[in-house]
């Protein structure tokens, strides 16, 4: 499984790293969000400064849908889904590379948006352990739950619209314990953050569960 | 190791039936895409070793047939065993022993040559050393093994696909329109790859509707019709109307 899962992950890096779509378009889409939240409330900097957090993790999750559909649009393209059927591959190996090479983009964006946000918003990072843990486990949970929701909606004509619908209620628990943790760190009271954490590390271990159970079936389905 | 060598060391039968067992029995078999019934009881036995021809005409069913022998597509009724698996039960457990070259290239158009077929082939778990020999073999050393597969044209599209199959060493080739899009010589060099596979140990199955070519390299041929088949005791001289004018298949079924 391991040995699938890392294969399936420096393939889709290395189609990243040789198409650039993460570079030119998700990360400009990203850093877009940040500039045009700064517009419509900067004249509050207050309530930009509260509000910081929120729209860091809006930010991450508009934009790694990006990099989710992306993940799935190669798949979806001159037979490769039924290569992969044919390939011997493990469904539960495909299903984590695929998440660990989103969630290896997901971090770099993270990483960007983060610089965005101090420069943009002027925000004063504290709390880095929470930080770094909120990111970690956050960032695991989107990639695992995009990666069951992207296979999901694959097959489907309607899939770029589809995804979004699907995902982003699922979703909501990430962008509130995120939000929360990040809130915490913020005000140099972790002490607050870190049960978010630990619901953040449940909902990931969940979704990698039920990735690996259920990505064979609906690659099979879809 | 000569590379060009490399289909003359067929992979081999993990857990697979005896090796008399023909390679691919279907008795009354039934296979649906969706409520359709696709395949709609054939019949068909081929030997270790042997090249059958499917020929029919569009929709007819050959394309579904070639999947359901890869284990894309389940069979819901009857009796069917390829390299000793039965189908019924696993449907799906054939596919590592499987290669299937079917109208779509199954390549990522950003990699390049190399990627793509070192990707499949170390998917197979085959050795690196048998892609680099499959693109030897291919024509697809030297600058185009660096080139994406977006940039090149259909015929080396087919050809990479061809060396993801032939780096995979499958124990049974299903080839559907093999010829389609290639040159005469990618064409002449399809049907050398054939042989070469039979003669190592390995099955053919393919569709072709370039007859000529097709027939003169088939060991025995079986027409499909209406998602059922006919096995024809010699192959014969394709009539004026089996031949296209053009070489691409349509086929969706």
């Amino acid at each position: 499984m391991w040995h699938d899962a890392m294969l399936v992950a420096g393939k889709d890096l290395r189609l990243e790293v040789r198409s650039r779509v993460a570079l030119n378009q998700i990360v400009p889409f990203a850093l877009l969000v940040l500039v045009l939240f700064a517009f419509a409330l900067d004249p509050d900097r207050g309530l930009l400064e509260r509000a910081t957090p929120g729209l860091y993790w809006v930010a991450v999750l508009f934009s790694g849908l990006l990099a989710l559909q992306r993940a799935f649009t190669v798949e979806a393209a001159d037979g490769n889904r039924d290569a992969l059927r044919l390939s011997g591959l493990d469904p539960a190996g495909i299903f984590l590379g695929k998440a660990m090479a989103v969630g290896v983009q997901l971090l770099v964006l993270e990483v960007l948006l983060g610089i965005g946000v101090a420069v943009l918003y002027t925000t004063q990072f504290a709390g880095w352990p929470l930080l770094l843990a909120t990111v970690g486990v956050a960032t695991v949970g989107i990639a695992a739950a995009g990666t069951l929701y992207g296979v999901l909606a694959a097959g489907l004509r309607v899939r770029e619209t589809l995804l979004p619908l699907l995902l982003l209620p699922v979703l909501a628990p990430v962008l509130i314990g995120s939000t929360r943790a990040f809130e915490a760190a913020l005000a140099g009271a972790p002490a607050e953050g870190w049960p978010w954490v630990g619901l953040l590390a449940v909902f990931a271990v969940l979704y990698i569960l039920a990735g690996v159970l259920g990505f064979g079936p609906l690659l099979e389905e879809s | 190791m000569d590379p060009t060598e490399i289909v003359a060391e067929p992979g081999p039968p993990p857990g697979g039936g005896p090796s008399a067992a023909p390679a691919v029995r279907l008795r009354r078999a039934v296979a649906l895409l969706g409520s359709f019934p696709a395949l709609a009881g054939v019949d068909l036995e081929v030997d270790r070793q042997e090249i059958v021809l499917l020929r029919g005409p569009n929709g007819a069913g050959k394309t579904t047939l070639l999947r359901t022998l890869a284990g894309l597509v389940p069979v819901t009724q009857g009796e069917a065993t390829v390299l000793g698996i039965d189908l019924v039960r696993d449907y799906k457990a054939v596919r590592p022993r499987v290669g299937l070259l079917g109208h779509a290239t199954g390549l990522y158009d950003e990699l390049t040559v190399a990627d793509n077929v070192r990707f499949w082939c170390r998917a197979a778990r085959a050795r690196a050393v048998d892609a680099d020999a499959a693109m030897v073999r291919l024509g697809l050393d030297g600058r185009l093994r660096n080139v994406a597969v977006g940039r090149l044209s259909a015929g080396q599209r087919r050809r990479t696909s061809l060396a993801c199959l032939v780096a995979r060493r499958p124990e049974l080739w299903l080839l559907d329109e093999p010829h389609a899009g290639l040159d005469q010589e990618g064409r002449d060099l399809v049907d050398h790859l054939v042989r070469d596979a039979t003669a190592a140990g390995a099955t053919v199955v393919m569709s072709s509707h370039e007859l000529d070519r097709a027939v003169a390299l088939a060991d025995r041929t079986v027409t499909v019709t209406g998602g059922t088949t006919e096995d024809d005791a010699r192959p014969p001289v394709p009539g004026p109307a089996e031949i296209p004018e053009g070489q691409e298949s349509t086929d969706v079924a």
